[in-house]
């Protein structure tokens, strides 16, 4: 997975994708996702990072991890590697 | 930098719900460091609120509208321009192009300039002539059919899927969901433009425009894309973004260098979400949205009067992405004698 090149993304969460002029607001949690992607963390460093930081199920998190990262894919923030 | 005096006359002083672009013409050229020009408004009404905007229209002419006689139009140029020495003249309204590049020579020779389209330009590219544009410079447009008689509703369907759009010749455009209101939209819309009325396929997608500048030998001068942030009931954007979009910018330089288009234009362009993009129209003119390129480093109407007085012009290279406009409406407060004047003498 990684973000679009063209997307910014703010310190505060205000994410923009200049191509479309859409824009999104990311909650805290969101932000942090977004930036351990950035970073080039796959989905199991981030679930192992994310559950350990904070008090969730592993499988409730993937659950939400999963649709996030659709609604990612959807509004064309992130895209998939093959390899992914 | 010594500015350059110059008198400029600028049409389209109706800043109001659905705006022409006048005042953002305006606002541009009074923000150009190359030109101190004198702006004299032209006026189709009494209540064009420009008219009334001194702090950026000098002077105000009521003028007869192109309907009423292009001559009656020229006669009233000439008559303002005896007392005014005009330089320039931008028309801002498709309804007053026609005329003025008609009469574009005739100007010169009283020493009025513009930079307009010309005949055929104009003509190939009006949304009737639409698909023949498309086929002739490879463009993806929707299919459309002019109709003159509400008769020819009922056969729409032998060729068109519902929703379809409605499009008068000049301005107004509605979605039509059936037949019934194809014909309520055929009768309000050839009540106000006349005919023919133009029936387009719908196209889904997101409506994105780009207002750009030829220098009518196929160099684009400016061009800045704009998705429309906020819609009036009337379509029109009330707040918009500006994006940065290669395919658009590409397209719209493809059809500067193909048309060799002269002047102002606006493109509305629709992006599919297979991202395929269907030109539905193409303004000739700049749009009323012309300040967003301004504040986004492209003055786009100082470097349309370069143009017209034939002063170098270096095409702009850039311009900032994410540059937001949001419209708003004001209450000026006048007295009446502003308006009588205006209504009686044709001058304020």
């Amino acid at each position: 997975m990684e973000i679009n090149k063209n997307i910014a993304i703010s310190e505060t969460g205000f994410v923009f994708d200049p191509s479309t002029g859409d824009s999104f607001m990311l909650n805290p949690i969101g932000l942090e996702i977004i930036r351990l992607i950035r970073e080039g963390k796959t989905q199991e460093e981030i679930a192992a990072l994310i559950t350990e930081k904070y008090d969730v199920e592993e499988s409730a998190f993937e659950r939400y991890f999963y649709d996030f990262v659709s609604m990612l894919k959807h509004h064309q923030i992130i895209q998939e590697h093959e390899k992914d | 930098m010594k500015r350059t005096k110059i008198t400029v006359a600028v049409s389209g002083l109706n800043n109001m719900d659905s705006p022409g672009p006048g005042i953002p013409v305006i606002r541009g050229i009074r923000e150009s460091n190359v030109f101190d020009a004198r702006i004299v408004g032209l006026a189709y009404e009494n209540l064009e609120p420009g008219a009334y905007m001194h702090e950026l229209v000098d002077k105000t002419y009521r003028v007869p509208y192109p309907g009423e006689g292009s001559e009656q139009l020229l006669e009233r140029i000439r008559y303002i321009n005896n007392k005014e020495q005009i330089n320039v003249l931008i028309p801002n309204f498709d309804s007053e192009l026609f005329a003025f590049v008609k009469a574009a020579d005739i100007l010169r020779s009283i020493g009025i300039e513009t930079f307009l389209p010309t005949l055929s330009q104009l003509d190939e590219r009006h949304k009737a002539n639409l698909p023949a544009f498309g086929k002739k410079y490879g463009l993806m447009v929707p299919f459309s059919k002019n109709i003159t008689d509400a008769s020819e509703i009922e056969k729409l369907k032998d060729d068109f899927d519902y929703p379809l759009v409605v499009k008068g010749k000049f301005y107004d455009a509605y979605i039509a969901n059936n037949k019934e209101q194809a014909s309520m939209y055929f009768n309000r819309i050839s009540a106000k433009w006349g005919l023919p009325v133009v029936i387009q396929e719908f196209i889904q997608g997101t409506e994105v425009n780009v207002v750009a500048l030829g220098d009518g030998k196929g160099n684009t001068v400016g061009a800045v894309p704009m998705r429309k942030q906020y819609i009036t009931d009337k379509g029109k954007a009330w707040g918009g973004i500006t994006l940065n979009d290669h395919t658009l910018m590409e397209l719209t330089h493809q059809l500067i260098r193909k048309t060799e288009w002269r002047g102002g234009m606006e493109l509305e362009i629709i992006r599919t979400a297979d991202k395929k993009l269907y030109m539905i129209e193409i303004n000739p003119r700049l749009p009323a949205w012309v300040y967003l390129a301004v504040g986004a480093g492209q003055n786009l109407p100082e470097a349309l009067l370069k143009l017209a007085l034939n002063m170098p012009v270096a095409p702009f290279t850039e311009y900032a992405v994410g540059k937001l406009f949001i419209r708003y409406s004001y209450d000026m407060i006048r007295d009446l004698p502003a308006f009588e004047k205006l209504s009686t003498q044709g001058e304020l």
